[in-house]
């Protein structure tokens, strides 16, 4: 997984509650067993106002000139929420997006936004909704990490925050199935004890 | 609104992990090593489906990394297989057929037991764990599915992932995680006829919002959660996803112990008496402290249904559309809600008409939820124009409703009766209620295009969705003449 330090880039705002992964990445859109193919879904039922046509929704805000390049989203509370699949974040990476602000992140979807890379930073929502007026005079804004900042010519320099294992995590870019293989034996000598322990937790074989 | 229920909020803020809830203790028997605020946990059992779960075996198969522990995997088809009679691998979702042949032949090569298309066992997979006595109280549980805390209600820790985090504990048989902070909502007094556990959930999330329990592990305790019956404690933390909850759990108790008593996996003999030994030691301690909690007496509660585009959006089936200043949500998101689902501010939603009525999900497709609309049914006809499915949690449970006369009763009031899956609870692509259709649905998602392109859902009991079948438009159960409501 790559690491991420610092970014300087277009930031989109879509300050609604409750951005669902239904609306990320609508189910029609999932067509294969695959991470990939998905950025033409994303948002699909907002991005275009046809969905068999493809025809693009001018309104809407990543098809406006300005946001065309945006690599960041501002986005509405409880952002993320729904079903857990994955696509969404796989989609919105797809596409180019390497980091969302939002007031909260329903849980899944950030552990999905740090298993692949994605910051997922929260701003409460009266400052993110100075900072999306603020965007139509400036769009690009930068990201660091290191210092949980963002800053931007229109607004000056947000504080966000971050959960401090996440945020370790995509600074070093670590992946944690590697990082719990490293400690497989301790995890087969809790196993062992664990059997004896709670036989009735474990089915045998066969049944 | 929602002055007639007394509420109170309590939050003590304290962020340093303290023993004696339910948590506490599932947490500290499962973990396997700490480090920062981080615990490795073990996990008990990982479930998984055609829609995420096959991307997950695909995932570790391409990293070369096999699993941990088979023995305890078990794969479902549930969410995009068809659910008419005398259906095949074929389904009308695109490409849906390669989800359920490439999930079959990855669970065969890892050596998953599979409940197959046509297994007796099938169903979906929040149903079928309780249902087989996979899920138990104090197991850690997780699936790539957000309604994994469904399996809460038998007092599990249970909890949705992504497909990389499945990948992880069928890699390693544990998780990373973060020790959510705990919210405990404890409701009293005795609920009115015709109102469950359903009605519960909608009422918690439409005064807090989707958001209230961010992030937060929700016991649900208090008198009513007590003289619940398990199908309803499911039904109760199947809902914490939507208020924005890691999990929901119901600590056991006798009712527990009697339901899961002799089902397939669940132990047997000397394991049985030791877990149920282990069981009882489970519920939160009287001091337990939690990080918040939420108390609402709900003697009054009236039967719940949303108007808008989020759970959040519900309001008592006998109150108007609210205005923008009372709705609790985003002036855009609200602005959308009102358009998107075609209702008017201040006016009754009991004037709307229907065109669908769904019963299945699992949220409300167990044998209670049908039992309780077929009360509603019984004697009764679906109103013209109106299409009606019931489509059961579960193979299993299916012939437990036809071995009750469930079936006849659906059937002849002009439901269609299906195969088990999650069937119309969310469109992928293929069977869908229709562009601008007004569905009322035992489900628990009512998001734009949830149900198909421009379908507009309002989400409510199943005792509301066979009220609202027969009467042709969104209907109060409790005004039903005869109405004999089945308690849960």
């Amino acid at each position: 997984m790559r690491s991420f330090t610092t970014l300087t880039a277009v930031a989109a705002p879509l300050l609604r509650d409750n951005i669902d992964t239904d609306a990320i990445i609508p189910s029609r859109e999932i067509k294969a067993v695959s991470k990939v193919g998905l950025a033409d879904g994303l948002f699909a039922g907002w991005r275009y106002t046809s969905g068999a046509t493809r025809e693009l929704d001018p309104d809407f805000v990543l098809n406006r000139a300005a946001y065309a390049h945006a690599k960041i989203l501002l986005g509405g509370a409880n952002f993320g929420c729904g079903s857990s699949r994955e696509h969404a974040v796989w989609a919105l990476a797809e596409y180019g997006i390497e980091a969302i602000l939002a007031p909260s992140f329903a849980p899944i979807f950030f552990d999905n936004c740090v298993n692949n890379g994605l910051l997922a930073g929260r701003i409460p929502e009266p400052t993110l909704q100075v900072m999306a007026k603020a965007l139509a005079a400036e769009p690009t804004v930068t990201i660091d990490l290191r210092e949980c900042s963002v800053t931007g010519a229109a607004f000056g320099a947000v504080a966000f925050t971050i959960d401090r294992d996440a945020r370790e995590r995509l600074l070093g870019g670590l992946d944690a199935i590697d990082l719990t293989l490293r400690g497989i034996d301790v995890i087969r000598a809790f196993r062992t004890r664990d059997r004896q322990r709670r036989p009735w937790a474990y089915l045998e074989e066969g049944t | 609104m929602h002055e007639q229920w007394r509420e109170e909020r309590l939050t003590g803020g304290r962020r340093e992990p303290h023993a004696g809830t339910i948590f506490d203790k599932i947490w500290r028997d499962h973990l396997v090593s700490e480090s920062g605020d981080q615990g490795l946990l073990a996990i008990d059992r990982i479930f998984l489906h055609e829609r995420t779960g096959s991307i997950a075996l695909k995932g570790l198969r391409e990293r070369s990394r096999p699993l941990h522990d088979a023995a305890h995997v078990f794969c479902t088809i549930d969410h995009i297989v068809d659910t008419r009679t005398g259906r095949t691998d074929h389904t009308l979702v695109p490409n849906g057929r390669d989800f359920i042949v490439e999930t079959r032949q990855a669970a065969r090569a890892a050596g998953i037991r599979l409940f197959d298309v046509d297994d007796p066992d099938q169903g979906i997979v929040h149903v079928i764990s309780p249902e087989l006595g996979l899920a138990l109280p104090g197991l850690t549980i997780v699936c790539p599915d957000s309604h994994t805390c469904t399996q809460g209600g038998v007092g599990a820790l249970a909890w949705g992932i992504g497909s990389t985090e499945a990948e992880h504990a069928l890699a390693t048989g544990c998780l990373r995680l973060r020790k959510p902070q705990t919210l405990q909502v404890s409701f009293t007094g005795r609920l009115p006829p015709g109102v469950g556990a359903k009605d519960l959930s909608l009422l918690l999330i439409s005064c807090h919002g989707a958001a209230g329990a961010n992030g937060k592990a929700i016991e649900f305790a208090g008198a009513t959660v007590r003289a619940l019956g398990v199908e309803a404690r499911l039904t109760l933390c199947n809902m914490a996803t939507e208020f924005g909850a890691v999990t929901g759990i119901v600590a056991p108790d006798d009712t527990t112990f009697e339901y899961l008593a002799k089902r397939r996996y669940a132990p047997v003999a000397a394991r049985w008496d030791g877990a149920l030994a282990h069981w009882q030691s489970l519920p939160s301690d009287p001091d337990a402290e939690f990080d918040a909690q939420i108390s609402m007496d709900v003697s009054r509660l009236a039967p719940m249904i949303t108007w808008g585009t989020s759970p959040q959006h519900a309001i008592p089936v006998d109150e108007p559309v609210p205005d923008a200043a009372s709705a609790r949500t985003g002036a855009d998101a609200y602005r959308r809600a009102i358009a998107y689902m075609g209702v008017d501010p201040g006016k009754p939603l009991t004037d709307l008409r229907i065109d669908a009525a769904f019963l299945g999900s699992c949220t409300n497709g167990r044998i209670a939820d049908l039992r309780s609309a077929a009360r509603v049914l019984e004697g009764r006809h679906v109103a013209p124009g109106v299409r009606a499915l019931c489509v059961p949690g579960s193979s299993a449970l299916k012939r437990q409703a036809e071995a009750e006369g469930l079936d006849k009763i659906f059937k002849d009031a002009g439901f269609e009766w299906r195969e088990s899956g999650c069937s119309l609870c969310f469109y992928a692509g293929g069977e869908n209620l229709g562009l601008g259709k007004r569905v009322v649905s035992s489900t628990n998602r009512n998001f734009e295009g949830r149900q198909g392109p421009g379908t507009r859902t309002h989400i409510a009991s199943p005792a509301t969705v066979a009220a609202s079948a027969v009467s042709g438009h969104i209907a109060d159960v409790r005004t039903f003449e005869q109405f004999r409501p089945y308690e849960y």
